[in-house]
């Protein structure tokens, strides 16, 4: 009897040891204006008079991490590059970003220590939406600023429910309508075929879609789940429907497995991918590692030619542009080891816009003159379209220009298009020149 | 008189942990409320392995269970948070029936296979009907002080309450259970099957009755879990979740309930602090987030070796009788003298 229970024992630790394995393989204001004299005080929690303290939860490790775990250290290099050049009215900002493995019990857990423990002035950017709706009530209902949330969920545009929630990003619905307006345009009579991820993301984004693109011409609605890797049945049924062109909702990893699968069935649409899902670096390496696991040897930069999609901050690809000549210098300066994709570019583009809003806040801010600064409007920085923010409106980047992958970066086709959340809401061009990046690097106060 | 001792042990251990919540940070009264929510997920999980000798890899999944049905009711009908949590607790606890009649017929690795299967399956339901859970982002739960406490009790310090209170009334019913006469009928069946069905005992509803037990404090720790980080959503219920309460379950002491409180200690401080040490040491971002996870391998594998009982175990060994006896401790005694014999629980 002793024998088995030893027997049992042992069994039960090898089951423990796979499954941990297992678990370990699917793991990634209107601030008054106050003179330059008065003295820095501790004026909200989280600032001393040296220093500002902000908080973050990002997933470094886990199965978001590949690609977005490179956001939050490009955010905290462009800090470092404000701290060495005066920091913001002198104070220094400190940014803790913590690992919640994308999972949103995590979440909880890692912003509840940030807000109760260490005391932090702000949550900023942290990123996804199931992740970051696991705190949006406790941050509100703690009155933390919750600025610029790495996700392009409409969720975080409620001012009335959500006053501290502000977004950054476009928000999918926007892109879906400036997408779809390019399809009916140039691809009118074709059939289309969406392929799309389960939830806000996926969903937002066909809402924004289904805005503009006539619904006789698509022939194929297929979803997928983040949980299941195999799309040869989407894939299948987008091929079966003769689908043309495929637009995509879709993470890096999943724009990979379509396109992937698409060349296992022969089935070679016009692929046109939302921003989030199509960084050309990101997906030309997943695109190389995954066909290396199938035995197969793949090009990256070949099979990402032509995708068309979106961007909202100036193409990597344009290097004499003033933004990506400052982001190329916090890059080779603060990231060497990091590849400056479009991830790195969304770490220091969002940093930027907070280090705009701190300078707006004044000199001894609390945490509503950082609210109130962003409810005043946003000068437009590093993004390729006016921020939506006002005391009624907590989206951010209103617009995006069509873009083209070519040769492994973003080259831009189209002027950049602005519109709105509303179904049925116009799209115009925008055709205001984008202001050049302030030659020190560092937005003025 | 077993029942005394266990209410006036209770009792005394409300009063310190009251105490202590108002003592503590509202920081840490909001990791007293987490350590109680997994205490209570993984007190059931090891009396199912200790006591009636079946394995559970799918424990998160009645966690899930229970924090949906919690969060149900809660959003749609608004019910008091006692009716609530029973809600809960009823809702799992028919799945562990459902799920038990198959389970019983397993052994084993099969028995672990199966719930794994359930560990990996069940979560995926909710993106199947995201108009009624709320698909991937799943849906939120809030509680706030009951006005009585005032407008300004700290939130966190009410969660440690309504937690606590759960564990130790899961601690109380799980001790006079597996002291009663369905617990030492679990260990008979644990130690042989045919013995004990030649005793006339009912071999296949007992270990149906020990997955139900266990699937109710699973759902009622995931109801508690819910209240506390304020989200139900898959994407909190997947695998790693119901290995971690096996891991605790393992690490504390298979079969002993003060185990089950260290297990959950270690489940929820040792990644936290580990995180701070790495970070405060200059680590770069990716390799202080990696610590955590490493150091919990290295803790595991310490423990497994230094004390193959779990910590409850190792800590019976240097302090003698004065700790509790492990549940599982029936085995070498002669029946009938386990009242003099065991400490209290």
């Amino acid at each position: 009897m002793k024998r088995r229970h030893r027997v049992n024992a042992v069994a039960l630790a090898g089951v423990t040891a796979i499954a941990m394995v297992i678990a370990a393989c699917s793991s990634s204001g209107s601030g008054k204006p106050s003179s330059s004299s008065t003295a820095l005080t501790a004026s909200a929690p989280g600032i001393t008079a040296s220093q500002i303290l902000i908080g973050s939860h990002q997933p470094l490790t886990g199965v978001a991490a590949p690609g977005y775990d490179e956001i939050a250290p490009a955010s905290d290099a462009y800090f470092q590059y404000v701290n060495a050049h005066g920091g913001i009215y002198g104070r220094k900002i400190v940014y803790k970003f913590l690992n919640d493995q994308y999972d949103p019990t995590i979440t909880s857990t890692v912003v509840h220590q940030l807000v109760l423990q260490d005391n932090v002035y702000a949550v900023f950017d942290g990123l996804g939406t199931p992740t970051h709706l696991a705190v949006l009530q406790y941050l509100n209902s703690s009155k933390v600023p919750d600025v610029f949330v790495a996700s392009g969920c409409t969720c975080w545009n409620n001012t009335s429910a959500d006053p501290y929630t502000t977004g950054w990003q476009i928000d999918y619905v926007r892109e879906g309508k400036i997408l779809g307006n390019y399809i009916k345009q140039h691809f009118a009579g074709k059939k289309i075929g969406y392929f799309y991820q389960d939830d806000e993301f996926g969903m937002d984004g066909v809402k924004g879609l289904d805005d503009e693109i006539p619904q006789s011409q698509v022939v194929a609605r297929e979803s997928y789940n983040q949980a299941v890797t195999n799309v040869a049945p989407q894939v299948t049924a987008l091929k079966a429907a003769g689908a043309q062109v495929v637009v995509s909702f879709s993470v890096p990893a999943f724009t990979a497995l379509l396109k992937l699968n698409s060349l296992k069935l022969s089935f070679s649409p016009q692929l046109v991918v939302s921003n989030v899902g199509s960084d050309p670096i990101t997906l030309g390496g997943l695109l190389e590692s995954y066909a290396k696991q199938g035995g197969a040897t793949v090009a990256g930069n070949q099979l990402t030619q032509g995708i068309i999609t979106d961007g909202y901050q100036p193409s990597l690809g344009s290097t004499s542009n003033s933004w990506i000549q400052l982001y190329e210098k916090i890059h080779s300066t603060y990231l060497p080891k990091l590849p400056l994709d479009g991830n790195v570019a969304y770490g220091i583009g969002v940093a930027y816009t907070f280090v705009q809003a701190m300078f707006k806040a004044g000199r001894n801010p609390t945490r509503q003159d950082l609210m109130n600064a962003i409810n005043g409007g946003l000068p437009q920085g590093p993004v390729v379209a006016p921020y939506a923010f006002s005391a009624t409106n907590h989206a951010g980047v209103t617009g995006a220009y069509l873009a083209v992958v070519k040769n492994g970066a973003l080259v831009q086709t189209g002027p950049v298009q602005v519109t709105d959340d509303s179904s049925g809401g116009a799209i115009t061009t925008y055709s205001t020149t984008q202001p050049a990046a302030p030659a020190s690097g560092i937005p003025s106060p | 008189m077993t029942l005394a001792r266990h209410f006036a042990v209770a009792l005394g251990v409300a009063v310190i942990l009251l105490l202590l919540s108002l003592r503590l940070s509202p920081y840490r009264d909001y990791q007293m409320a987490e350590v109680a929510a997994y205490v209570t997920a993984v007190a059931g999980l090891t009396v199912l392995i200790g006591l009636s000798g079946q394995i559970s890899i799918g424990n998160g999944a009645f966690m899930a269970i229970g924090g949906y049905a919690s969060a149900l009711v809660l959003i749609h009908l608004h019910w008091p948070l006692e009716l609530v949590l029973l809600v809960s607790v009823v809702a799992a606890a028919l799945a562990g029936a459902l799920f038990g009649v198959a389970a019983a017929r397993l052994r084993g690795p099969y028995l672990a296979g199966a719930t794994l299967m359930l560990a990996v399956a069940l979560p995926s339901i909710a993106n199947q009907f995201p108009s009624l859970f709320g698909g991937d982002q799943g849906l939120t739960v809030a509680i706030t002080p009951p006005a009585f406490l005032g407008a300004t009790f700290p939130p966190t310090r009410w969660q440690a309450w309504v937690t606590c209170a759960g564990a130790l009334i899961t601690l109380i019913l799980l001790a006079n259970l597996s002291r009663s006469r369905v617990g030492r009928s679990w260990r008979a069946v644990r130690d042989d099957e045919v013995a004990a069905a030649l005793s006339g005992l009912n071999v296949a509803r007992l270990q149906i009755l020990a997955f139900v037990v266990s699937a109710a404090c699973a759902g009622l720790g995931g109801a508690l879990l819910a209240l506390v980080t304020g989200i139900v959503a898959p994407g909190a219920y997947t695998l790693t979740l119901s290995i971690a309460l096996l891991t605790g379950a393992v690490l504390g002491g298979l079969g002993t309930l003060p185990g089950a409180l260290w297990g959950s200690l270690v489940l929820v401080l040792v990644p936290t602090y580990l995180t701070n040490v790495g970070s405060s040491h200059g680590l770069s971002g990716a390799a202080s987030s990696s610590v955590p996870i490493a150091a919990y391998g290295v803790v595991l594998i310490v423990v497994m070796l230094a004390f193959p009982a779990g910590i409850q175990g190792g800590l019976r060994r240097f302090f003698g009788p004065a700790t509790a006896a492990p549940l599982t401790a029936l085995r070498r005694r002669t029946p009938g003298s386990e009242h003099q014999e065991e400490g209290p629980i």
